[in-house]
């Protein structure tokens, strides 16, 4: 008897020491909402955060952390109410290590823990495979850095992102080169899963907009010489030289062009639109184009007052993906209170329709889970900076595609009743006047997009 | 024809890195017929030392020649010391083992240096400081840099030297004797545990001098740099006959000009079928070729089952 009830102690001991290992101070290891007791009105809501907080992206994946860590302190400070008892929210920190293997133990972890909610992850590559486990246990998942397609294109119904995907990113690019006068281009990538799919999307789009691709090279995400073919596009005397990758081979790229004197810009994604491509690629950097998914900080309304919290909070920097991340935990708080319950089967359906006035945007999901109209900023290179140049696509710009939609929806109702009563002539006649609130409306479009 | 002269120099200094790092196989093979599969991880070793010494240097004040000079002997005596100790720790316990077995302690030294190398110098991606004035030429509608006339002319050299040491000096003739026959040179009076020492402090002061090279011509380096640059050079000591220093120089050159020959041209030969994704495939066709008609390579002696 005496050894049984050691061997029992001794189990749960282990138990306890099992999740403790998960879960730093967690009061009570199991904590449903739905169960609460009316006689304890407070309720733990348990989100996971998962991003890389050791190896070469560490710097990212904390800053990513430090925005969830906010929007939780401010959560918690306004406590909020839902389903009738005090909400306390708690971050559940995992490492996944950029590693996509990595990615879905911890993923496994934060699903045996039974959270509410994940926030993260940061890098595609994670993401996409970490996702799978979250739509199996039914648990919703935001992320404020995945911008791959695929993320949201498997059909989970659990999977969100607040940002822009690559798609987009490849289409703004693609725009964007045809507005700097370009009329031919080459194109690299890494053949990784991202590089691939942004030179893709934007291959597409640049020929949409009647760009010609006069070369398609490739290289892989661990070299370091470039020289052949990039002499090969050389002799296509391309105008622009766009590469889907990361700063590690993007910056001794753009030294590899200088050497060989080729006078083509340099265009990338939010790969290559890092201070780490300013380093290692040096002064051949100067002039050349990136673009990240967003709008500046500065630009938006909430943006220089999130900035002053947070430095006040943290002593550092935001470095990217912050605010995204914040406002990923804020559009979960705010399903949460819509749908009364924190429990992922309730609330998931209302994070669908969500429509969040955010900190980064004005956040609304489509069928798939991507951010509504979301922007794309560009960015250059200037004196070892990156300079804000222009955004676009973006929440006004939808905003006002939407009005004027609904504009022309309407006088279209408007003339069918008349018409339904009318002659041929008045008929008509209104057919004209449609047209032109259509031509005005498109007008008026232009010039949103122009601003 | 200019941008075929540029691939024709891209894949020279491609292929005199290739050959420096070569050198540093075929050295080793020829005389104890061992793969030193960490002699690439030698490689990086010495690029990271020559950082860290030359940005100390260059902090303190001192000219840059002064700083690369200082960069380039500190690497050269820390990878000589690292290829003595490697002897001396992985190989030499295990001169009587069958031969699979020292090849699976190099592939482990290999780790453990990438690993030493990741706890001392981290995880990013570190930059080369500017050692070498950026002087640009052009000749014939082609570019080219001053470092990469240097890395040229420095492989050159090198080569030249070790051809001098192994053909017209003592220790030379020892290191033959012992690649001939080690019992036999032992009986003739040839120290061979100092003779194999020796090669393996010669071919790892040559990979010091290949890692600066790599590293100023990139101006970039990281702790897994010396894994696709040591299967690559081994993979042009193979195609010029591994054992064989001229085999090893031609073949680094060889492979260093079909990689940007096949990365140039692969497309145009066949019709947009293949890409420069294809650029390793190439050179790995022309070395199965190769190999299928010359099975010990463009140089290699019929030595038999030993080399």
């Amino acid at each position: 008897m005496q050894a049984k009830i050691s061997v029992v102690a001794l189990s749960v001991a282990a138990a306890f020491a099992l999740s403790a290992c998960g879960q730093k101070e967690e009061p009570k290891p199991v904590a449903a909402p739905a169960a609460a007791p009316a006689a304890k009105p407070e309720v733990v809501v348990k989100l996971g955060h998962v991003a890389p907080m050791t190896g070469p992206q560490a710097h990212l994946g904390k800053d990513n952390e430090n925005g969830a860590r906010l929007a939780i302190e401010e959560l918690n400070a306004k406590g909020l109410e839902i389903g009738g008892a005090k909400v306390k929210f708690e971050l559940l920190g995992e490492d996944d290590q950029a590693d996509p293997k990595q990615g879905s133990i911890v993923a496994q972890k934060l699903v045996d823990a039974k959270v509410n909610g994940v926030v993260g992850h940061l890098n595609s590559g994670t993401t996409i495979p970490a996702s799978k486990l979250y739509s199996d246990a039914g648990i919703p998942q935001i992320s404020g850095s995945a911008t791959n397609p695929k993320y949201t294109q498997q059909g989970f119904k659990t999977a969100f992102r607040v940002m822009a995907n690559d798609v987009q990113q490849g289409k703004v690019l693609g725009d964007f080169a045809v507005q700097q006068g370009v009329k031919t281009v080459a194109i690299v990538d890494d053949r990784t899963a991202y590089g691939q799919g942004l030179a893709d999307e934007f291959k597409k789009s640049a020929q949409a907009a009647g760009l010609k691709v006069v070369a398609n090279e490739y290289t892989n995400d661990k070299a370091t010489d470039f020289k052949a073919i990039l002499t090969k596009i050389k002799s296509t005397k391309a105008d622009l030289v766009f590469y889907g990758g990361m700063d590690a081979q993007g910056g001794p790229m753009a030294k590899q062009m200088k050497e060989l004197g080729i006078k083509a810009k340099f265009l990338g994604g939010d790969g290559v639109c890092t201070p780490e491509f300013m380093k290692l690629g040096g002064e051949a950097t100067e002039g050349h184009y990136c673009s990240l998914p967003g709008v500046p900080l500065e630009k938006l309304a909430k943006g220089p007052e999130f900035k002053d919290k947070f430095v006040k909070k943290f002593g550092a920097e935001i470095q990217l993906y912050a605010p995204y991340v914040y406002d990923a935990v804020m559009v979960m708080a705010d399903a949460m209170k819509r749908a009364d319950s924190v429990d992922p089967a309730k609330y998931l359906a209302e994070i669908g329709k969500t429509n969040y006035d955010g900190l980064t945007a004005q956040v609304a999901f489509d069928e798939f889970g991507d951010l509504k109209g979301g922007a794309i900023s560009i960015y250059q290179y200037k004196s070892g900076k990156l300079e804000y140049v222009s955004t676009l696509g973006g929440s006004p710009v939808a905003v006002a595609k939407a009005e004027v939609q609904e504009a022309v929806a309407e006088v279209k109702d408007a003339a069918k009743a008349v018409a339904g009563a009318a002659t041929e002539a008045g008929k008509e006649a209104v057919k004209a006047g449609a047209d032109a609130v259509k031509n005005a409306a498109e007008a008026t479009k232009a010039a949103v997009e122009k601003k | 024809m200019d941008i075929f002269l540029q691939q024709i120099i891209n894949g020279l200094v491609q292929g005199s890195i290739y050959a420096l790092v070569a050198l540093g196989y075929t050295m080793v093979y020829g005389i104890m017929g061992l793969i030193n599969f960490a002699h690439g991880e030698v490689v990086m070793i010495g690029t990271l030392v020559t950082i860290s010494v030359s940005s100390l240097l260059l902090n303190a004040g001192m000219p840059a020649l002064f700083a690369a000079m200082g960069g380039l002997i500190s690497a050269i005596l820390v990878c000589m010391a690292l290829g003595w100790g490697l002897e001396r720790i992985a190989y030499r316990p295990l001169r009587n083992a069958p031969r699979l077995t020292p090849l699976i302690t190099a592939i482990g030294m290999s780790i453990v240096l990438q690993n030493l190398a990741m706890i001392i110098w981290g995880r990013n991606y570190m930059t080369f400081p500017p050692l070498l004035p950026k002087v640009d030429f052009e000749f014939a509608g082609a570019n080219f840099t001053l470092i990469q006339v240097v890395i040229v002319l420095v492989s050159a050299v090198t080569m030249g030297g070790l051809l001098f040491l192994v053909y017209r000096t003592k220790l030379g003739m020892a290191m033959r004797a012992t690649s001939q026959n080690p019992a036999v040179a032992s009986l003739m009076g040839v120290n061979i545990n100092r003779v194999i020492a020796s090669a393996f402090v010669i071919g790892s002061a040559l990979g010091a001098v290949a890692g600066v090279m790599v590293g100023t011509y990139y101006e970039i380096a990281h702790y897994q740099m010396g894994f696709i640059l040591g299967l690559k050079a081994f993979t042009a000591a193979v195609l010029g006959g591994i054992g064989n220093l001229a085999g090893a120089m031609l073949g680094g050159i060889l492979l260093g000009l079909i990689e940007a020959l096949g990365a140039g041209y692969i497309g145009d030969l066949t019709g947009g079928f293949l890409g420069s994704h294809y650029q390793d495939i190439f050179a790995f066709v022309v070395l199965i070729v190769v190999l299928m008609f010359k099975p010990s390579g463009l140089f290699g002696e019929k030595t038999g089952d030993r080399a």
